[in-house]
């Protein structure tokens, strides 16, 4: 067995028995991008100096009897996760040559753990798309098919991880961008609770739906890295103060007197037959855990892609005012007044989605259409809230398919935004209510497509998502199953 | 139609981009289709509905008003498309 494709919580063990150095592991996934990325693309940058001074960091801590579960772990990062003195491009040309002087509280968090960052990986453009065609250097390949996307907007994340380029990755999810692309790539992705994860130095879209999550290769490895990023930070103000609990103590065997809704309005219309059969296997292995299930209603279901196109574009049009070319990133050095650079920055700058979104929001809180669009969004976010309050009331998580069909081809939608736009229904909601969610893999496509299940918690309930999602995998036994390449 | 093509180019305005005449043409009727979409909300009855702007309702967070360190100019500036040593260099304003 190569190091690479050892799992985190194996290559704890190898490393803390002395089998296998940081920088023996390290070297391995820094080769394995060498032979494989040309193909998979998910890298826009590798940092293999830093990589490796880490991974002798490493393995003198681990030497000195460290109990940090994450040292020596190589790891990639979705590139809108600041790093202090390496390019943060969040996939776009207007920060093509930013070097943040500072780190992300959840990287600075993995660094003092010891773990080492072997790069930067590719996404959407400030995490704006569902296929990670919209970044502006490499596009990621889903590593199960050619031709196919990784999903997005954490693409880069999901297909590094799938492709063994490194043991796990750090990505942001807004409206599915953890979820969607680990489902597409047959990875496990965890969205946690608003405010469980701080987002301190995660380049802003949406801030009141943007969150941090891990992305890896089965569901041990997802709480062994919630354990390392999870928790209030004073920088982050809208992080929230609760109870941490050890995410790993959620694996045991067994569901009895766990109550699983199926919410009817996520198997409608648009479902592809195989994903409703691989997510009906998924609900049989959690009965015969000894879960019991319930039929729900999220009545709001249909309104959820209006209300999200709304309030995220809305946001992303205040976050990104911020890009006008004076103090960093790109800047059009031809224009010979301040108008003309503000101007001629952001429209070479951005690409054609952001420019889409920067344009719907900025419609949608101008004056004389607040009220119409992002007022009502807003009002209806409260119902879709309300709907899962009430959902909770009878069940303490619901089970569902993470998109509506398997990847597809590049280009598939190109020209229809709102086609894609679509494509993300199933996600989206988690966002708007702020809860946790999880993909776990489910089964394949007879085209040999992976296909997610997803479980949706109440807020804060990860350690129930785990525990659901770590009996689901021993039911169908794809812990760590990857495509050979 | 919801949204005009001088509408366009008055949120573009707004928004400080330049759009090509193909890209008015061609966003135009992609937001006409997109706000088409969203015109669905409007099936609903929101009288007396509170909006959710933010999930949890964490109210001022407020700290204690401390002396900290801050980033030293000279990094700072490392990233300055323009810069004078001292400040950041930007179009004469007035």
């Amino acid at each position: 067995m190569n190091p690479f494709e050892l799992t985190i919580g194996q290559a704890r063990t190898e490393l803390d028995n002395g089998n296998i150095s940081s920088r023996e592991l390290t070297i391995s996934c820094l080769d394995r991008i060498k032979s494989v990325d040309k193909d998979i693309c998910s890298f826009i940058s590798v940092t293999e100096g830093e990589a490796l001074k880490q991974a002798d960091a490493a393995d003198k801590q681990i030497a000195a009897g460290t109990t940090d579960p994450l040292c020596g772990i190589p790891f990639s990062m979705k590139d809108l996760l600041c790093t202090k003195g390496v390019k943060t491009t969040c996939g776009s040309k207007i920060l093509e040559n930013f070097v943040p002087p500072y780190d992300a509280t959840v990287v600075e968090k993995l660094k003092n753990q010891g773990a080492v960052i072997v790069g930067k990986v590719a996404m959407d453009e400030f995490a704006m798309g569902s296929t990670s065609e919209n970044c502006a250097f490499n596009v990621p390949r889903n590593p199960w098919k050619n031709g196919y996307v990784a999903g997005g907007s954490s693409g880069g994340s999901a297909s590094s991880v799938a492709a063994m380029e490194c043991l796990g990755s750090l990505g942001s999810d807004t409206g599915g961008s953890i979820r969607q692309p680990a489902s597409l790539c047959g990875v496990v992705g965890m969205k946690p609770t608003y405010g469980r994860v701080s987002r301190y130095g995660l380049v802003a879209f949406a801030s009141s739906l943007d969150q941090v999550g891990p992305l890896t290769r089965d569901v041990t490895d997802s709480a062994m890295m919630m354990n390392g990023i999870a928790g209030y930070d004073k920088r982050d103000s809208t992080s929230v103060k609760q109870a941490l609990p050890d995410f790993t103590a959620s694996l045991t065997k067994g569901l009895a007197g766990m109550k699983i809704g199926i919410p009817k309005e996520y198997f409608g219309e648009g479902l592809d037959g195989e994903v409703a059969e691989v997510v009906e296997n998924g609900i049989q292995i959690l009965r015969d855990s000894g879960a019991e299930t319930v039929e729900v209603s999220l009545p709001h279901t249909d309104y959820c892609v209006a209300v999200y196109y709304l309030i995220a574009s809305a946001e992303a049009s205040s976050n990104l005012a911020r890009y006008d070319g004076a103090v960093y990133g790109y800047r059009d050095q031809n224009a010979e007044s301040l108008a003309d650079m503000y101007r001629e920055t952001r429209s070479k700058g951005f690409g054609d989605e952001v420019k889409r979104r920067i344009l719907i929001g900025t419609y949608a809180l101008s004056s004389g259409y607040y009220d119409a669009y992002y007022k009502k969004a807003s009002q209806v976010r409260t119902l879709i809230l309300n709907d899962f309050r009430k959902a909770y009331e009878s069940c303490d998580l619901l089970i569902s398919p993470v998109t509506p069909t398997p990847a597809w081809k590049y280009g598939a939608h190109a020209g229809d935004p709102l086609a894609l736009y679509l494509s993300d229904i199933l996600t989206i909601s988690a966002n708007l209510a702020g809860i946790p969610g999880i993909s776990v893999p489910g089964g394949f496509s007879s085209a040999g497509l992976p296909i997610g299940i997803q479980l949706q918690g109440p807020h804060f309930r990860e350690d129930t998502l785990l525990k659901a999602a770590f009996n689901l995998e021993l039911g169908t036994g794809l812990a760590n199953k990857c495509p050979e390449i | 139609m919801k949204i005009t093509r001088k509408e366009v180019e008055h949120v573009a305005n707004l928004a400080r981009l330049n759009l090509t005449e193909e890209e008015l043409i061609r966003m135009t009727g992609q937001l006409d289709s997109i706000l088409s979409y969203v015109a669905k909300l409007d099936e609903l009855d929101t009288t007396d509905v509170v909006p959710t702007t933010h999930v949890f309702s964490i109210n001022n967070a407020f700290r204690e008003d401390e002396m900290q360190e801050s980033l030293p100019r000279d990094e700072a500036l490392l990233n300055a498309p323009r810069d004078n040593g001292e400040s950041f260099v930007v179009p004469k304003i007035i």
